[in-house]
């Protein structure tokens, strides 16, 4: 019990340390989603299912998919601005 | 990049958002502090030139100082942690008479067999009503952010056909979403007898309604909860939570009687305003989820 505490944070850190150094941000976005579930499994640990529950749900679940979809508004703003900018050098 | 001495500041910065400045190119290419070949247009200004000198200087420093940040936050936070007191350890600040109150006579004041709801639905559902309504009103933001008003309604959805064509996506979410919204009113109802209640619930609730959309589109979803249902939906949530809390808190000062008795505990309806609360609490954060996914997604819910 005690080494699979220890090897979670392990994991926590790492997935931490990974969010902020990855370059693409699908990837990142898909690690955070990965610490979320391992967060959720240390509040199972701490006795804290209430916590487990609703960090399962919303960090693993919802959080991620608003930050997916915000990925997609950028990009479609990206396109844009770059088609105007193919308008503009055609002209 | 070598016509750049005619690109004004504003090129520069949507080709900066469009990531195609390329700073290695712009660092390698020395610094002329009075461009030559100014013609009439003049259009070379020194602003022009200032990302490109800066360039140089900011990616040396730059790892440095965001390297030395990070090491002084990483010690503060540490020396900070290791302040603290021991986990569950006998004398610590958080073991005090509020928490004993909690613990010896929860049971009999707020009839919810799970502490957690007794206290956040009870004890301290100030809170969670200001939380409630912080929910609401970042969704009230988002509203006037991502509202298209004049709705772009006939314009297709490239990416809702496309998913909407996916056999995997369909049957994986004919199988899950009654599963998942089951359990999601199983954690809602059950939020004072077990772990659970009316947020994690909602946000299940939630995700259930967004896994559907995704799946199957929205039509089947705005036949009960378009604009009109959903505003409809979340005030009135919110104004019986207000009321009814307002209620027990008027007669909790003046030592009165309510009409809320706690019941016998460990029974589905028990607990008083707990199982109402949790619903209350639950129907808004399930709408506002499927309200946020909505909005960021299409411009309207």
């Amino acid at each position: 019990m005690d080494y699979f505490e220890l090897l979670l944070l392990g994991l926590l850190v790492i997935c931490g340390i990974a969010t902020c150094i990855t370059k693409n941000l699908l990837s990142s976005i898909v690690i955070f989603m990965a610490y979320s579930v391992i967060m959720s499994v240390i509040w199972a640990l701490l006795k804290a299912p209430d916590l487990a529950v609703t960090e399962a749900a919303v960090g693993a679940g919802i959080s991620s998919i608003l930050m997916f979809l915000t990925l997609k508004k950028l990009r479609d703003i990206r396109k844009k601005a770059e088609d105007e900018k193919r308008e503009e050098e055609e002209h | 990049m070598k016509n750049g001495k005619k690109r004004s500041i504003k090129a520069f910065l949507r080709d900066w958002d469009a990531g195609r400045f390329d700073l290695d190119a712009a660092a390698a290419e020395p610094y002329s502090a009075a461009p030559e070949g100014e013609s009439a247009e003049g259009t070379a200004t020194p602003e022009e030139s200032l990302p490109r000198r800066d360039v140089k200087a900011y990616r040396a420093v730059y790892p440095l100082l965001a390297a030395m940040l990070g090491a002084i936050m990483i010690v503060f936070l540490f020396l900070a942690v290791l302040d603290l007191p021991a986990f569950g350890k006998a004398g610590n600040p958080s073991e005090n008479e509020v928490v004993r109150r909690y613990v010896e006579s929860g049971l009999s004041e707020t009839g919810a067999v799970n502490i957690v709801s007794g206290v956040i639905l009870d004890y301290r559902a100030f809170d969670t009503l200001g939380e409630s309504h912080v929910l609401f009103t970042g969704l009230a933001a988002v509203l006037i952010l991502l509202l298209e008003l004049d709705g772009k309604k006939e314009e297709p959805d490239l990416g809702l056909i496309r998913m909407k064509a996916d056999s995997i996506l369909g049957t994986a979410a004919r199988l899950l979403i009654p599963i998942i919204v089951l359990f999601g009113i199983y954690v809602i109802l059950n939020g004072h007898l077990g772990p659970g209640g009316g947020f994690s619930g909602g946000a299940i609730i939630g995700a259930g309604l967004i896994l559907y959309a995704e799946a199957f589109g929205y039509e089947g979803l705005e036949r009960f909860l378009n604009f009109r249902s959903f505003r409809i939906i979340c005030l009135a949530a919110l104004w019986f939570y207000s009321i009814s809390k307002c209620y027990s808190f008027f007669c909790g000062a003046n030592g009165l009687h309510t009409v809320f008795t706690t019941g016998t505990p460990g029974r589905i309806l028990s607990a008083g305003l707990i199982l109402p609360l949790n619903i209350a609490v639950g129907v808004v954060v399930a709408c506002t989820m499927y309200g946020l996914y909505s909005l960021f997604q299409r411009g309207r819910i």
